[in-house]
């Protein structure tokens, strides 16, 4: 029973910081269809500044500040400076993005050398918490009512406020909201970064769990792309319900079946690619 | 959904130079040098390439076998991308399973390349024939993001069966083919014409693919689908045989990699290899043959070059991404086509 309780609250934890990568992944998507392939390195290069800062500062929360900002930069100068010039074709997409993962990642190396490293959690959550009868690390908690608040907050600018309005008329039909007079291009830029920022957050919070290490960049992209395949390009909901999914299936398969953990992430992908071509949530 | 996103480097397969010139005779007259040039071009190609051997040192003669091989592997791309339309981001999976299945037989059933070459290919078909089945419910993003996602599957799988692939090990030692030939093809002038031979028939496969009508149903298909669904055509299994003929003759490059190299690892079948082909593929330029090829002839090159002075090959690779993007998005072969446009525009404009 302990055994089930503390796999699936792992399971949902990792789920949270997918749903962080795929939030950002799948609003990108929506909005511009740019199916942003540096995804992963914002991750990566969001938990290795935060490292830094960490290491500086000894400030857990100046850290995730730091990397989601200093990301949502680099986000800003990805979009207006490069992908804005391809709007809508795919190919040079692809191969901007495919760049721009290859340079960060080899850079990354460069800078931070290839060892695995781990960030220390935050003092306040360093310790476990009793829950019933088991003990629970409080930091994997956090990351959970962490996760279920920027899904509230993102909910909340995509249905509650103006600028989501805008966002959703942007999404449904491009030119006229264009002639509406909303500025589409400023809320290209906004999305971007705001993708950006989400998995840098994703990247430093999972840190202390994971750890930041070479290579994660193209793991996490991997299964990003498998939560919004599950839940659908460009849904909300279908990044979150995707990302806890992918999360427990990620865990289980690891605890049970370690040699072919990919399988059992891939295989209900297969399934319900198989039954809806468009995910879960998505729209044809 | 209102917009979608279009392939914009599609078409370029009409080498014919006379693209804006309305004059039936010229077009003709235009049709046929263009004709006579490619034949002249590609024979003189064909002399060059046999008599290499001579001429180069083995330490370049590997390095041409290597283009070879590659601008095979881009080519077979290049039927999805330039003329099917369909852009895969996993094309080196099945380059890659070719490899290990050639080097697994190999290994550890003692195939020659006569049972090993086959058997290679046809775990390539049918690996290709299941992706293809789950690839093709979707278009578009998706089937960019399943097309990588399977081939990383594929990865995990080389990469963590360690008792059946070696893991990150890899299978070292693989032997070259004996085919009963007089010739030791573990030197490089006899390897060499053996990988020409073989690369020569897939191309000429491909070629051949590309010409017959079934190849220009599947430019139809790149243009527009519902059309050709109106026309009667069933589009889905176009494409689907299309897809496992480029996974077969990718899996074709990849058993000659595995030789060439005696060597497989994980690293054949990693998304960094599936992106490379593709970047061969836009360099030079999609929906033509020799574009690819010389895409591919490219990279190598610059590899080389590169890895003498530096081993961050990857970022290297990541600026000539993002340079071909912003300033050749319709690779080499387009830019020549527009000089050529040009050159012929300015001609008319001298004599009126």
């Amino acid at each position: 029973m302990t055994f089930w309780v503390v796999q699936t609250l792992n399971g949902i934890s990792f789920g949270m910081l997918l749903f962080l990568l795929s939030a950002g992944l799948s609003l990108i998507y929506g909005l511009m269809k740019i199916l942003n392939l540096t995804h992963g390195s914002f991750y990566l290069l969001g938990g290795y500044i935060g490292l830094v800062v960490v290491h500086a500062t000894g400030s857990f929360v100046l850290a995730v500040i730091a990397g989601g900002v200093a990301i949502a930069v680099l986000g800003v100068v990805m979009e207006r400076f490069f992908l804005r010039r391809f709007h809508l074709q795919e190919l040079p997409q692809a191969l901007l993005t495919f760049g721009f993962l290859f340079i960060f990642s080899d850079l990354a190396t460069v800078i931070w050398g290839s060892n695995p490293q781990t960030m220390p959690k935050p003092a306040m959550f360093s310790t476990s918490i009793q829950i019933g009868g088991l003990y629970y690390p409080s930091y994997r908690l956090f990351i959970i009512a962490f996760g279920l608040v920027i899904a509230a907050l993102l909910w909340w600018l995509q249905d509650g406020t103006r600028v989501g309005a805008m966002v959703r008329a942007s999404v449904d039909d491009e030119e006229v909201a264009r002639g509406l007079g909303i500025n589409v291009s400023l809320l290209f830029t906004m999305v971007f970064a705001l993708g950006a920022f989400l998995a840098a957050l994703g990247g430093v919070m999972g840190g202390p769990i994971v750890g930041v290490y070479p290579g994660a960049d193209f793991e996490v992209l991997l299964l990003g792309f498998a939560v919004v395949i599950v839940g659908g390009l460009g849904s909300l909901k279908g990044a979150l319900i995707g990302g806890l999914l992918v999360g427990l299936l990620d865990n289980f398969g690891k605890v049970f079946f370690p040699e072919l953990a990919l399988f059992t992430i891939f295989a209900p992908m297969a399934l319900i690619l198989a039954v809806r071509p468009a995910g879960l949530f998505g729209r044809e | 959904m209102s917009t979608r996103a279009r392939n914009d480097l599609g078409p370029a397969d009409d080498l014919g130079p006379a693209n804006d010139l309305g004059h039936e005779k010229d077009l003709g007259l235009q049709r046929m040098t263009a004709w006579r040039s490619v034949a002249v071009v590609s024979l003189a190609g064909i002399l060059v390439l046999l008599a290499l051997p001579y001429v180069l040192s083995s330490y370049y003669l590997g390095l041409v076998i290597e283009m070879m091989i590659l601008a095979l592997f881009a080519m077979s791309l290049d039927l999805l991308i330039g003329y099917a339309g369909m852009a895969s981001l996993g094309h080196a999976a099945y380059f890659g399973i070719a490899a290990y299945a050639t080097g697994l037989t190999a290994l550890r059933l003692g195939w020659d390349a006569w049972l090993a070459m086959p058997a290679a290919l046809l775990a390539a078909a049918l690996t290709a024939t299941l992706f293809g089945l789950l690839a093709l419910r979707t278009r578009g993003s998706y089937f960019l993001m399943i097309t990588l996602a399977l081939s990383q599957v594929a990865w995990g799988i080389a990469f963590g069966w360690r008792t059946l692939t070696g893991g990150d090990d890899g299978l070292p030692d693989v032997p070259r083919p004996h085919l009963g030939l007089p010739w030791s093809l573990a030197d490089s002038t006899p390897f060499y014409y053996f990988v020409f031979v073989l690369v020569a028939l897939g191309t000429l496969v491909l070629v051949r693919i590309v010409a017959s009508p079934f190849g220009y149903a599947l430019r139809g298909i790149r243009e527009s689908e519902t059309r050709m669904l109106a026309l009667g055509y069933n589009v889905w299994r176009y494409k689907l045989v299309a897809f496992v003929l480029a996974a077969t003759i990718a899996g074709l490059a990849g058993c000659l990699y595995a030789y060439y190299n005696r060597f497989v690892s994980p690293d054949y079948l990693h998304v960094t290899r599936s992106a490379e082909v593709l970047l061969m593929v836009i360099l030079g330029g999609a929906g033509t043959m020799i574009g690819p090829a010389v895409g591919a002839a490219l990279i190598v090159l610059l590899q080389n070059i590169v890895s003498t002075y530096t081993e961050r090959w990857l970022i290297v690779l990541g600026v000539v991404y993002v340079l071909v993007a912003l300033f050749a998005p319709s690779g080499l072969v387009g830019f020549v086509r527009d000089l050529r446009a040009r050159n012929l525009r300015a001609r008319k404009k001298a004599r009126p």
